[in-house]
């Protein structure tokens, strides 16, 4: 029998996966996945609560977060765009115009 | 070992693997395909949290159009390996390294004792089919009714950002900004 807090720890070494992806790459796009990564374990612990107490909620604001996270998909990746036309990198050590 | 498990095993196993080297992939190529195999592990575990609709907006949403998205923007720029050229009067790398690698391991330890301590209800098993319900809960139409009326204003708001993200996107996106 799958207990409750299996799915959690599966879903707090995703997210620590995706923190890592974060702080390590140098590249704009893998960042950007690993974020998405991030999204998912949370995603993963939304469903598993939600059947755990036996709501359909968990599974409607899964909905949510996977919308913002195609919104945030667009505007990111028009960003990277951006950026690469400028700087011809996505390396962003690079982009260092609004540091002080 | 029951069913349950083995299945959990699996695909929680597969998930985490290719999380992993979508992580430590040097490629970005290699890390937008190995991300889509994560999402339809992650899919197959909805389906054992009985959220069939969750683990199909998964596919076609995550893996069908956003990633294909990553993948349309890594082959225009052409990125197939990672700048490994420092700038000058950049930051040394080995540091912030180093403790990104610490930090990281101590959220994971962080996260699987607050989660545990959240998930330990009373009765932490998952209640398999026990609400007799539950089945018309996860169905579609119980989601739809769910969405157009206790989560109407929210559902109407999601589309305003989609309007607003995908403006911004063209705009961005636009040769001359």
């Amino acid at each position: 029998m799958v207990r409750l807090e299996y799915y959690l720890i599966l879903s707090a070494i995703l997210f620590a996966t995706g923190t890592v992806g974060v702080f390590l790459r140098r590249n704009v796009i893998t960042m950007l996945l690993s974020i998405e990564v991030m999204l998912n374990a949370v995603n993963l612990t939304f469903i598993a609560f939600g059947r755990s107490i036996g709501s359909a909620d968990g599974q409607v604001i899964m909905f949510f977060v996977v919308t913002v996270a195609a919104a945030e998909a667009a505007v990111g990746l028009a960003l990277v765009i951006a950026l690469f036309r400028h700087r011809e990198t996505l390396n962003p050590d690079v982009f260092t115009s609004l540091k002080w | 070992m029951g069913t349950d498990l083995l299945l959990f095993s699996l695909f929680g196993g597969v998930a985490v693997a290719a999380s992993l080297l979508v992580v430590l992939g040097r490629n970005p190529m290699h890390s937008v395909l190995l991300l889509i195999v994560s999402f339809a592990a992650l899919a197959a575990l909805y389906i054992t949290l009985d959220s069939p609709f969750a683990a199909v907006i998964q596919i076609i949403i995550y893996a069908g159009a956003i990633m294909v998205l990553f993948l349309f923007v890594v082959m225009l720029l052409n990125a197939h390996k990672e700048d490994e050229d420092v700038p000058a009067g950049a930051p040394t790398m080995k540091k912030p390294l180093y403790m990104g690698a610490v930090l990281a391991v101590v959220l994971a330890a962080e996260l699987v004792w607050a989660l545990s301590v959240a998930g330990n209800e009373p009765d932490g098993m998952l209640t398999r089919g026990a609400s007799p319900d539950s089945a018309a809960l996860g169905s579609v139409r119980g989601l739809g009714q769910l969405l157009f009326t206790d989560y109407a204003f929210a559902f109407e708001v999601t589309s305003i950002l989609i309007i607003v993200a995908m403006v911004g996107a063209v705009v961005l996106a636009k040769r001359e900004l």
